[in-house]
């Protein structure tokens, strides 16, 4: 691997008992939960996507390619397993795929921007247990949502949302993630979610994938991570987070979850193609552990890849290690520091206590910031695009979809 | 997260007939065990073997005290191993086992 | 440190494994959605 983690101690020791944050620095046989993107393929085009997807890879993962790493999970119990992209419903294998999760053990979440959450679908998931789903939205109106997402694509989530409440789904999701933009609009996020019936999840924007070109304008400011925090401590109750905001208990009490990256150590990606990352907001070959076609499939590189083991080594040294926050917030996002350039012993590029500010301000003038060559975008204009980089809107028909290379995954 | 008292829960009774419930899977971790339960998506960390024998062993035994004799809980250890099942009940991991012996 | 157990104990002194593992709380609960690094 580079020698991009900072220097650590040879053989880690693991402790006795103590606290489970620690264990879990150490790594675990098995990932607790991880994502799974089925396809790069998606319908939309959104300004921050993660996994800049929008166009099928060739090389995605076959069926019984995919049903094989399901064999694999099933064998090391591992209990769940996040189903993203891409827009995953547009494979057209992904309900035999959910159905094959459910029947050998590992229950699925899938997160969707609601393009085939029609009635007859929405029907079909309020009857499967062990399934859960999370619908996207950015914004609490369609006036902020498709700024980012693209026109009409409040509208297709709403549609879900009706379809998923019509049905009597339980427990479903709808998943946010905070900008500048959205982040006035808890409340009435709160309430939208409220009024069909499902839980608000609210996450943070990560500098990675496409996020990369719109973070300077999109990240949250320094106030509103203030409020947004205060906001989670009156109202967190029920409001789930994915853990994503540890980096904000170091403005003082701690914030249910783990408060630890969970990358390579109880969480990992496995990417359309087969490729293991250490985490979905780490796509870049920096963070590659290897691939589910290798010998020994997904439990090889799990249990024995290089970059997991250097990462179940917890860092002993660093300029964050020093500060008194550090127990709070971990140092925060392992990937918010490599895609804003910052060296990864060093503070969160958000960090609370404004050591991020100073130290994006130190960086080089000169400096390019890490780009991941996987990048899967729309190659041109795409129906009801984003307007946030200030690309004016092909009027979208509201149940378009990308042009998929005519595809055959059997 | 929360810790809400569920409808279902059932309190913890040492000399009744105790068994891990039937959708938890469980998973030995090096420091002990990962349980997830499937219905009400709760995870647990049990954080000792000994800890881990004991949940296993439960539906084997006439009730959780014996259990925990069998698996060589000392007097003093008692309480918090107790206290542990008592947080499992809770969570519905362990439930009342209906098949065993009184 | 405020974690998401029913409730912990403060630290134990020095001893063996499993005298140590007694003054702790033995299970702790964690939400699934609360981890980082998931959608």
């Amino acid at each position: 691997m580079t020698a991009l983690l900072p220097p650590r101690p040879a053989a880690p020791e693991r402790p006795v008992g103590g606290r489970l944050i620690d264990q879990f620095e150490y790594g675990l046989d098995a990932p607790i939960c991880l994502t799974w993107e089925l396809t790069y393929a998606c319908n939309l085009a959104c300004a921050h996507c993660l996994s800049s997807s929008g166009r099928r890879d060739p090389r995605e993962l076959s069926t019984a390619e995919a049903e094989a790493v399901i064999d694999e999970l099933q064998r090391m119990q591992v209990f769940y397993v996040n189903v993203g992209g891409g827009e995953p419903t547009v494979r057209p294998d992904f309900w035999h795929l959910l159905d094959y999760a459910i029947g050998h053990d590992v229950g699925v979440k899938f997160s969707t921007n609601g393009i085939k959450l029609d009635k007859t679908r929405a029907a079909q998931l309020a009857r499967t247990d062990y399934v859960d789903v999370q619908i996207s939205l950015d914004g609490a109106t369609a006036e902020v949502n498709d700024r980012v997402r693209g026109t009409g694509s409040y509208a297709t989530a709403v549609r879900a949302l009706e379809n998923l409440a019509e049905a009597g789904m339980k427990d479903f999701k709808v998943s946010v993630v905070v900008t500048r933009e959205n982040a006035g609009q808890l409340d009435e996020f709160k309430a939208l979610t409220d009024s069909f019936g499902a839980q608000l999840r609210i996450t943070r924007l990560r500098p990675s994938g496409r996020g990369a070109d719109v973070w300077d304008e999109l990240h949250p400011t320094m106030a509103q991570q203030k409020d947004l925090y205060q906001w989670l401590l009156a109202n967190g109750d029920g409001v789930l987070t994915g853990d994503s905001f540890f980096h904000l208990s170091a403005f003082g009490e701690a914030l249910p979850g783990l408060n630890l990256c969970g990358a390579g150590r109880v969480v990992c990606l496995i990417d359309p193609v087969g490729d293991v990352y250490a985490c979905p907001f780490a796509i870049h070959e920096n963070f590659l552990a290897g691939n589910v076609r290798d010998e020994g499939g997904f439990q090889r590189v799990w249990q024995s890849s290089e970059l997991f083991a250097d990462l179940r080594n917890p860092q002993t040294g660093g300029a964050c290690t020093k500060c008194a926050h550090f127990d709070a917030c971990r140092g925060g996002c392992m990937a918010a520091k490599f895609f804003t350039g910052l060296p990864l012993d060093g503070p969160d590029p958000e960090c609370v206590q404004g050591y991020g500010e100073t130290a994006l301000a130190a960086r080089d003038l000169e400096l390019v910031t890490p780009r991941s060559h996987i990048d899967h975008s729309h190659s041109g204009p795409v129906r009801g695009q984003p307007t946030l980089l200030g690309i004016p809107s092909i009027p979208s028909k509201i149940c378009d979809e990308s042009p998929l290379a005519g595809l055959d995954l059997r | 997260m929360t810790t809400a008292v569920s409808s279902a829960e059932v309190a913890f009774d040492p000399a009744g007939p105790w068994r891990r419930a039937r959708s938890v899977a469980l998973r030995p971790e090096p420091f002990g065990a990962l349980v997830y339960h499937f219905g009400n998506r709760k995870l647990s960390f049990l954080k000792s073997k000994t800890l881990v024998a004991v949940v296993e062993a439960l539906a084997d035994h006439p009730s959780a005290t014996a259990t925990l004799a069998a698996c060589g809980v000392s007097e003093a250890q008692r309480p918090a191993y107790e206290k542990a099942l008592a947080d499992l009940a809770r969570s519905q991991m362990i439930e009342p086992n209906p098949e065993g012996t009184p | 440190m405020p974690e998401t157990t029913i409730d912990v104990d403060t630290a134990p002194a020095p001893a063996a494994a499993e005298e140590t593992l007694v003054e702790e709380s033995l299970v702790e609960e964690v939400s699934i959605d609360g981890m980082c690094g998931v959608y």
